[in-house]
C-alpha cells in the first residue's frame, strides 16, 4: 500500500518498494540503484561479495514496473556503482534491462558514481524538468519542488530500522533501491538541515508508513 | 634421577639452591622430556607449571647463547604476556642469564614489532593472533629460522573455540618451516586429556603433575535473601566486605563486564573503611589494567573485582579468597576460578559462591555438588571450521606462493583439521579464490590467482587489507549511551547494538549503575535521560552469554525433586514450595508449560532446562509457528531453563507446537531466515575474509557506503543457497548458537508428556524472567499492527494525521 504526497500541486505515491509513481505523468522514479557494485569491488582488489545484486535489483524494479505499467521510468543517479560497472554488465541482466526498457521512455538522471552517460541507451541528462517538478541526484537547499536521492535515507520506527523518503512541502528525498545500499539515519545533519521541521519520513517495508521524520 | 637430556646452566641452579627452593617433581621430570616432540602438562594452578614450560627452554638456552628466536610462548590473554615476562626476568637476572625476553601482542608499538622482526629475542610471548600476523610476512621463514620450541599456556581455554583452531593452523605452518619443533602444552583444568593431547599434536606425551588437596568451597550465607531476579549481588556487599577484610586479598569474579562495573561501584559507595579495591576487565584500557595488575602484584590492593579477564593463570601469590558472584554456568569455570586462590601449591584454594539471585542459588548448590564430586563438563568442539581455514589460505597467500597440494597436507596435521577433506579443501581454496559463487563472476578479478602451479594473491597491494582483518575474534557492534542535551563529556558506557536497536522510546534500562529513559538514537549514540525511582523495564545486554551445562541444569532438576530442601537457604526452599503450590516444579521427564496474562500481554513460559542457546532456538521456533497460526508473538527472551514468549493471543493447545517432526521442519525453514543465523553469519563472512572489519579507518566516514552483512546473508539465499558461507553457517549455528542437539535431547526425555497450566498472573518460578536482558523482537503480524498504530499516535501527536 502507498502513501499519498503532494509536491508542486502534484500527487505522487511513495511505493513501499522506495520506488516513486506519478499517477498524472504515469512516471516511475527509483533512485541509487548502484548497479554493478560488486563488481566495482572486485576489480579494485576488495572482497569478492555475492554477485547476485544486480539481479535481485532489477527483480525489484521488474515488479514495480509490472504493477504500475508507467509510460516512463526515471532513474535518480548512481544507477551504476561506477561508469565500468556499467560496461561489465552480464549478458542476462543487460538482456533483462532492455526488455524492462522496450516500449516506455527511460531516463537516466546522472549520479556522483555515475557522472557521464554510459552507453546504455535511454535519455542522460544532469537533472530532469517535467511538470512543475525537477529530478535531480543531489537536492539543492535552495530549489524547491525538487525530487532527488543521494543520501540513501533510513529511520527507525518500533525497533526496526528501514529505508524511507523524506518528505515536506518544498522537496522530497527517495531511498535507494540498490540491494547493496546501506542507509543514512534521517537525524544526521545532512539530512536534518535539508528539511523543514514539518518533514515526514516514509518508511518502506510491507507498507509505506509515515512518521514525523526523526531528528 | 634419570639423566637430564640438556641440564640446567649452573648459574640458574646455584640461583635456585640459594633460594632455598627446590623443583617440583613435574618440573624435574619435564626437563626429563625436553626431547619429546609434544608434552601436554597437566598441573594444578599455583605448582609452578608455566616455570616448568620454560625449563627445557633455559636449558638450551644456556648461560649465554647465539642470536635468534629459541622458543615461542602463546597465551590466550595479552595480561599473562606481561606476566610470564615479569616472572621470567626473575630467574633470568637473578642468575645473570643473557636471554632476552620480550611480548608482542595487540599492544605492542609499531617501532617495537619492527624491530622483533628484524632481531627477534630468545623468546618471545604472543597470542595466536599476532602469531597469524607474524606468519603473514614475507620473511617469516627467516624470522622462526632458529625456532627450537612452542609453548601454549591455558590449552584447554583455547581448545574450546576458533582462536585454538586457528592456532593448531598456524602450529602446523610453524612445523612445516621447522620440522623438529617441540610443542608444550600447559593447562590446569582438563576434563579429558587424551582429547586435549591429541589436540596438540597427535604424538603428544601425557604429564600428569600431583593435583594437590581439594578446595574449601561453600555458598555465602547472608541476612537478606538474593532478590528475585537480576544479576549483580548488591545485596550481599556487606558480607563480602567483611570477607575481603577478613583475608589478605579476595578475587571477585563476575561473569560480565556489566555487572562487575555496577558492582564495583555499589561495592566502592559501601567501602566505608576506604580499603583499597580494583577493577579488571577487558573493557577497561590498557593503562587501566596495567595499574590494577601492577598494584596487586606489589601487594596493594586487599580486592579486586574481575570478569573473565582473570580466569587464566596470572600469579599474584598472595590471592587467599575467591568470590565468585552468580551462577558460574559450568563447573569447569568454578573450578579455574577457585585455583585463582591460594596460589601455593598444596594449600587448599578457598571460594565462595554467591547466588545473584534465586534461581541462582539452586544452581550455585547444584554447582557445588559437582565441584565437590570433581565431575567437570565440557562438550567436544568437532571438526575444525572452514571459515577460519578460509583466513589461513589468506595469511598463507600473503607469505608468499604456495601450492595447494602442500597447503592440503600441511593443514592435515592440525588436529581439527585431521579429517578435512579434498574436497570440503579444494572448496575453501576456491572461495578465497573466486569467491565460490555458482555464477562464476570473477574470472577476471580473482583475489588468488594460479600459474605455475603456485597459488599467489592477484594484487600484492591485498595484503595489507587482509593483515587488518585477522584474527577469530568478533568484537561486537556497540554504541555509545549519553545524557540527551549535554554535548561531550564521558557517555554512561555502552551498550551492544543489537540491544539498541529494541529500545522504544520510553523504555528504560540500566546502565553504569542508573535506570534511565531511552529517547532516540543520535548519530549512533543512545539518547537517554535520567529516570530515577523507576523499575527498569529491561537491562543492559552485555558479556559472554554461555550455556549451563547438563551436568548443571540435571543436578538443578534432580534439587527440584526433593519434598524440602535442607541444604538450601530458607529463602529459596520457600520460593520452590511456593512454585509448587501455586503451579508446579518442572522435572526431568515433563516438559511445563505456563501461561498467564501480564502487562497487556499473553505469556507462554517453557521450561526446558536446555541450556540458553537451546532456549532461544526454541524461542525462534514456537514463535515461527505461533505466528504461522495467528496468536502475533511479538518477542520473547531465553535463560538457561525456561523461554518466555509474550504476543497478543494465548497458547492454548501446545501439543502440536512440540512435535518433533514440526519443530525439525521448521527449524529447516526457519534457520534459513533469522537473526542469530545472521548473526553466525556476519562472524564467519568477517573470518573467512569476505568482509571487512568495520571501524578502520579507511571505511571511519563510511556513512551509507556500508550496508548490513544481513544484505548479503539474504542474497546468498535467495541466488547460491549452497555457497560455502551458507554451509559454515549452518554448521556454526547448529552446534553453537542454535543447540539444536539439546532441544532433541529434551524431547527425547520429555516424549510427548507437556503440561501446559493456566495461570490468573506470574508465577514464582516466571517472574525473573521478566528482567531478563536479550529480548528477541518477533518481526511479524503482530509486530506490523504495532507499527502502524505506533506510526498513527506519532502522527497525530505532531498534529500530522
Amino acid at each position: 500500500m502507498h502513501h499519498a504526497l503532494t509536491l508542486g500541486n502534484e500527487t505522487l505515491h511513495a511505493l513501499p518498494s522506495g520506488a516513486l509513481y506519478w499517477p498524472a505523468q504515469r512516471l516511475l522514479a527509483v533512485s541509487d540503484l548502484h548497479f554493478g557494485k560488486s563488481n566495482r569491488l572486485a576489480r579494485r582488489g576488495g572482497s569478492l561479495l555475492p554477485p547476485y545484486e544486480t539481479a535481485a535489483t532489477l527483480g525489484k524494479l521488474d515488479a514495480d514496473i509490472a504493477a504500475q505499467n508507467p509510460a516512463t521510468v526515471l532513474c535518480l543517479g548512481d544507477s551504476f556503482d561506477d561508469l565500468d560497472a556499467a560496461e561489465s554488465l552480464s549478458e542476462t541482466d543487460s538482456l533483462w534491462l532492455t526488455r524492462l526498457m522496450a516500449g516506455r521512455d527511460w531516463i537516466w538522471v546522472l549520479g556522483n558514481h555515475d557522472p557521464a552517460p554510459t552507453g546504455i541507451s535511454g535519455t542522460h541528462k544532469e537533472q530532469a524538468k517535467i511538470g512543475p517538478l525537477t529530478f535531480r541526484h543531489i537536492a539543492d537547499p535552495s530549489q524547491s519542488n525538487e525530487i532527488s536521492g543521494h543520501y540513501h535515507p533510513k529511520a527507525q520506527l518500533a525497533g526496526r530500522s528501514r529505508p524511507c523518503f523524506l518528505a515536506d512541502t518544498r522537496r522530497i528525498i527517495m531511498p535507494a533501491c540498490g540491494t547493496y545500499t546501506g542507509g543514512l539515519w534521517s537525524h544526521d545533519s545532512s539530512l536534518a538541515d535539508l528539511m523543514q521541521p514539518k518533514a515526514l519520513a516514509i518508511l518502506t517495508g510491507p507498507k509505506a508508513l509515515a512518521i514525523p521524520m526523526p531528528r | 634421577m634419570t639423566a637430564l637430556p640438556t641440564p640446567l646452566p649452573t648459574p640458574l641452579t646455584d640461583w635456585i639452591a640459594a633460594k632455598g627452593w627446590s623443583l617440583h617433581p613435574h618440573q624435574t621430570e619435564m626437563l626429563a622430556r625436553a626431547n619429546a616432540p609434544a608434552t601436554l602438562l597437566i598441573a594444578p594452578t599455583g605448582g609452578g607449571k608455566t616455570l616448568a614450560g620454560f625449563l627445557p627452554t633455559l636449558a638450551e638456552l644456556g648461560q649465554n647463547p647465539a642470536p635468534g628466536l629459541h622458543t615461542l610462548y602463546i597465551s590466550p590473554l595479552k595480561a599473562l604476556t606481561a606476566d610470564i615476562r615479569r616472572n621470567l626476568r626473575t630467574p633470568i637476572e637473578g642468575a645473570n642469564l643473557q636471554i632476552r625476553v620480550e611480548d608482542r601482542t595487540g599492544d605492542t608499538t609499531q617501532t617495537a614489532r619492527k624491530r622483533q622482526r628484524a632481531d627477534p629475542p630468545h623468546i618471545l610471548l604472543t597470542t595466536p593472533e599476532s602469531l597469524a600476523l607474524l606468519l603473514s610476512y614475507e620473511d617469516s621463514a627467516k624470522i622462526f629460522a632458529n625456532l627450537q620450541r612452542v609453548i601454549i599456556d591455558e590449552l584447554h581455554a583455547l581448545a574450546e573455540s576458533k582462536r585454538g583452531d586457528q592456532l593448531t593452523l598456524l602450529l602446523a605452518r610453524l612445523q612445516t618451516l621447522r620440522p623438529n619443533l617441540r610443542r608444550i602444552g600447559l593447562s590446569a583444568t582438563v576434563e579429558d586429556p587424551p582429547a586435549l593431547a591429541q589436540y596438540l599434536s597427535p604424538n603428544t606425551q601425557i604429564l600428569q603433575a600431583d593435583p594437590g588437596p581439594n578446595p574449601d568451597i561453600s555458598m555465602l550465607s547472608t541476612p537478606q535473601p538474593p532478590p528475585w531476579s537480576g544479576g549483580g549481588g548488591r545485596y550481599a556487599i556487606p558480607e563480602i566486605l567483611n570477607q575481603i577484610k577478613a583475608h589478605r586479598t579476595t578475587l571477585v569474579f563476575h561473569n560480565t563486564r556489566a555487572q562487575a562495573e555496577l558492582f564495583f561501584h555499589h561495592l566502592w559507595l559501601a567501602n566505608e573503611d576506604s580499603l583499597p579495591i580494583g577493577i579488571h576487565h577487558g573493557s577497561l584500557s590498557r593503562e587501566q589494567r596495567e595499574r590494577v595488575e601492577t598494584a596487586m602484584a606489589a601487594g596493594q590492593l586487599r580486592a579486586v573485582v574481575c570478569t573473565g579477564s582473570l580466569d587464566l593463570g596470572i600469579d599474584w601469590g598472595d590471592v587467599d579468597l575467591v568470590i565468585q558472584v552468580g551462577a558460574p554456568k559450568n563447573v569447569k569455570r568454578l573450578v579455574q576460578r577457585i585455583g585463582r586462590a591460594n596460589h601455593r601449591y598444596n594449600a587448599p584454594s578457598k571460594a565462595l559462591l554467591v547466588p545473584a539471585n534465586r534461581f541462582e542459588v539452586v544452581e550455585c548448590q547444584a554447582a557445588l555438588d559437582a565441584a565437590r564430586a570433581h565431575t567437570l563438563d565440557g562438550e567436544p568442539r568437532g571438526a575444525g571450521p572452514r571459515d577460519v581455514l578460509c583466513q589461513h589460505i589468506l595469511i598463507t597467500a600473503c607469505a608468499g606462493p604456495f601450492s595447494a597440494d602442500a597447503l592440503y597436507a600441511e593443514v592435515q596435521t592440525a588436529g581439527p583439521y585431521h579429517a578435512l577433506t579434498r574436497p570440503d579443501f579444494d572448496a575453501t581454496l576456491d572461495f578465497v579464490a573466486t569467491g565460490g559463487y555458482a555464477l562464476r563472476a570473477y574470472d577476471r578479478w580473482q583475489r588468488l590467482k594460479l600459474t605455475n602451479g603456485q597459488w599467489r594473491l592477484r594484487d600484492p597491494r591485498t595484503a595489507a587489507i587482509i593483515r587488518q582483518n585477522l584474527g577469530t575474534i568478533i568484537d561486537i557492534e556497540t554504541l555509545k549511551v549519553r545524557i540527551k542535551g549535554r554535548l561531550g563529556g564521558q557517555p554512561l558506557g555502552e551498550v551492544e547494538e543489537s540491544f539498541a536497536s529494541t529500545l522504544t522510546t520510553g523504555d528504560t534500562f540500566l546502565i553504569g549503575g542508573e535506570i534511565v529513559r531511552y529517547e532516540g538514537l543520535k548519530e549512533m549514540t543512545v539518547e537517554v535521560t535520567r529516570t530515577p525511582g523507576r523499575d527498569p523495564k529491561v537491562a543492559v545486554f552485555s558479556g559472554s552469554k554461555f550455556a549451563t551445562s547438563t551436568v548443571l541444569t540435571d543436578r538443578i532438576l534432580e534439587i527440584f525433586q526433593a519434598d524440602t530442601w535442607p541444604d538450601l537457604p530458607p529463602h529459596t526452599a520457600h520460593w520452590l514450595a511456593l512454585q509448587r503450590t501455586t503451579s508446579r516444579l518442572p522435572t526431568r521427564t515433563r516438559l511445563l508449560l505456563e501461561s498467564f496474562p501480564h502487562d497487556n500481554r499473553e505469556h507462554l513460559c517453557i521450561y526446558g532446562f536446555a541450556g540458553r542457546n537451546a532456549q532461544q532456538t526454541l524461542g525462534l521456533l514456537i514463535t515461527k509457528q505461533m505466528e504461522d497460526q495467528g496468536l502475533a508473538p511479538l518477542g520473547f527472551v531465553a535463560t538457561d531453563y525456561a523461554t518466555l514468549i509474550w504476543g497478543l493471543e494465548p497458547v492454548t493447545n501446545p501439543t502440536p507446537l512440540f512435535a518433533p517432526e514440526t519443530l525439525r521442519h521448521g527449524l529447516e525453514s526457519w534457520l534459513n531466515n533469522n537473526a542469530l543465523m545472521k548473526r553466525s553469519f556476519r562472524a564467519v563472512a568477517i573470518i573467512a575474509g569476505l568482509i571487512e572489519r568495520s571501524c578502520q579507518g579507511r571505511r571511519k566516514s563510511g556513512r551509507q557506503a556500508t550496508f548490513s552483512s544481513d544484505i548479503l546473508y539474504d542474497t546468498l539465499r535467495k541466488y547460491d543457497p549452497d555457497h560455502l558461507l551458507l554451509q559454515i553457517t549452518k554448521e556454526e549455528a547448529m552446534r553453537g548458537m542454535i543447540d539444536f542437539s539439546r532441544i532433541e535431547e529434551l524431547l527425547a526425555r520429555v516424549e510427548n508428556r507437556i503440561d501446559l497450566i493456566r495461570l490468573p498472573r506470574v508465577t514464582p518460578l516466571a517472574a525473573p524472567l521478566f528482567l531478563e536482558p536479550g529480548k528477541v523482537p518477533i518481526h511479524g503480524k503482530g509486530r506490523e499492527k504495532l507499527a502502524e498504530s505506533a506510526a498513527a499516535a506519532l502522527m497525530q501527536a505532531a498534529g500530522l494525521s
